[in-house]
């Protein structure tokens, strides 16, 4: 099969990689691209945890054909830090005990600001819309509802 | 079709550890030339929070801040051994075992500091902020990084411990059939509520109650997520969760997240939790464990919640609408009993 160039943003970054036809994004973006925070969970979009969004909008990475981002921005939990600082919804994530094993919370942040970025007071009701792609198997959901709804309330303290 | 409101209650007497051929963990501590300490472990962290309680445990037994501590586990080839991270038994058997060796090391960086400052060890203290002093004279004072240096660079010698924690296996006694399985317990108490539709069978959570006592609760922001947690297991567990399909064929069972079915986010309900707290005389600092046995009561307290709301007594898991719904078909429709 031959290489495919394939230009997009990442993180506000420009990139240029060649993949093959079929690539899945998930796959560009960890093994071309070395951005491992979007996670490998089932690969058929049944769990949510390569969730990125792509100009701003949430999708499942493990089912984006790479070649249909080319010109487009996207955006992975990388790029979430605000420089030293962790962005709010990380900071309510440390802070209300919303990650455990962890391997949910890329695709569960992920989500978070897609839904906070669109809607900056959400209600629980619509949080719980907003995660219910998402797979945790850890926490129960409560600590991560409480986490999203205390980042759209300002409080970053639990 | 109508949604019957049940309630149902569940007690619980859980053995932390296990009793298969004698349950140990070990563990290893030392200084390095910084004065902080590496806790050496092959115990495994899954997200419960292991790394942090044990990372306590040694800070306070050696008497210096916990953020002069590391750990350094998960890795069997490097760490000493450990039985695993199940059974509730992490807090209790490791920590055990952390708090021994942090003791033999806690001797020898007290004979360090003693040389230093040309006093007798039994008249030293720590501070807690990593200085050890003479009791009574804060001025006459040594860092932890100045002993460990002067340990390994002038006196020769490691500031390092070794523990283990075992419990040993209980035979039966033929005679009595008598044995001791486990060295203390943790209890819990729980009160499910539920909303039975008699039409599809479906089970809906309405609201938990439920006490857990668990010995003294190390980190108790642990110890409440270990609790939120595994309680949701329970409800996954007790409605949800099998890798055999209701069928007959294995072919129909499920192969991937989307088919193996758990409660999401929406399906959850409150969850009201109270933590007791009577210190194990065997544990580390009285802790016992919240583990595994945080999913147990929910189990039986869901089923009862079934029965006292329809009628109907199911004793095969996960308890599926189907299951639910034949059951209820048998019997000639719902029978609420009286509420409690």
């Amino acid at each position: 099969m031959s290489k495919i160039p394939l230009q997009f943003r990442h993180n506000g970054r420009d990139v240029a990689i060649f993949v093959d036809g079929g690539t899945n994004l998930l796959v560009a973006l960890r093994e071309l691209i070395g951005d491992m925070t979007p996670k490998f969970g089932c690969g058929q979009g049944g769990c949510g945890t390569c969730g990125v969004l792509i100009d701003g909008e949430l999708h499942l990475s493990c089912l984006t054909l790479a070649e249909s981002v080319a010109g487009r921005s996207v955006e992975t939990l990388d790029g979430m830090k605000q420089g030293p600082n962790l962005h709010p919804l990380q900071r309510a994530f440390a802070d209300n005990f919303a990650a455990q094993c962890g391997y949910c919370t890329p695709g569960m942040l992920m989500a978070a600001k897609a839904l906070l970025d669109r809607n900056p007071s959400p209600s629980r009701d619509e949080v719980i819309e907003a995660i219910s792609g998402n797979i945790c198997r850890c926490t129960g959901y409560e600590p991560i509802i409480n986490a999203i709804l205390a980042a759209a309330g300002g409080r970053v303290s639990a | 079709m109508t949604r019957h409101r049940g309630r149902g209650i569940a007690s619980i007497n859980y053995p932390i550890g296990m009793n298969l051929g004698g349950d140990p963990s070990q563990a290893l501590v030392h200084s390095n030339p910084s004065g902080k300490f590496t806790v050496a472990l092959s115990s495994i962290d899954l997200g419960q929070g292991m790394k942090s309680v044990t990372r306590q445990i040694c800070a306070e037994t050696l008497g210096v801040p916990v953020e002069d501590v590391y750990v350094d586990t998960a890795d069997s080839d490097t760490g000493p051994h450990c039985m695993g991270s199940f059974a509730s038994r992490g807090t209790h058997r490791v920590g055990n075992a952390v708090m021994a060796a942090a003791r033999e090391a806690r001797g020898v960086m007290m004979e360090a500091a003693a040389e230093e400052l040309e006093v007798n060890a039994a008249d030293l203290e720590t501070d807690g902020r990593g200085n050890i002093h003479v009791k009574g004279a804060p001025h006459r004072s040594i860092s932890t990084k100045d002993v460990a240096i002067a340990a390994q660079f002038k006196q020769g010698k490691t500031i390092s411990g070794r523990g283990i924690f075992l419990v040993p296996l209980s035979e039966v006694n033929p005679e009595t059939g008598e044995m001791s399985p486990a060295t203390c317990y943790a209890h819990a108490c729980l009160v499910a509520e539920v909303d039975v539709d008699d039409e599809t069978g479906e089970v809906a959570m309405v609201r938990m109650d439920s006490a857990y006592e668990l010995g003294r609760a190390l980190n108790p922001r642990l110890v409440e997520q270990q609790l939120v947690g595994g309680a949701w297991m329970g409800v996954s567990h007790a409605l949800y969760e099998t890798t055999e399909p209701h069928y007959p064929e294995a072919v129909h069972g499920p192969r991937d997240f989307v088919e193996y079915l758990m409660p999401g986010p929406g399906d959850i309900c409150p969850h009201d939790i109270a933590v007791l707290e009577r210190p194990a005389p065997d544990g580390p600092f009285g802790a016992k464990g919240p583990g595994e046995m945080c999913a147990n009561p929910v189990l039986p307290a869901i089923a009862n919640a079934i029965y006292n709301a329809v009628g109907v007594r199911i004793d095969d898991l996960p308890i599926t609408p189907e299951k639910v719904l034949r059951a209820i078909k048998a019997q000639g429709g719902a029978r609420p009993q009286a509420r409690r």
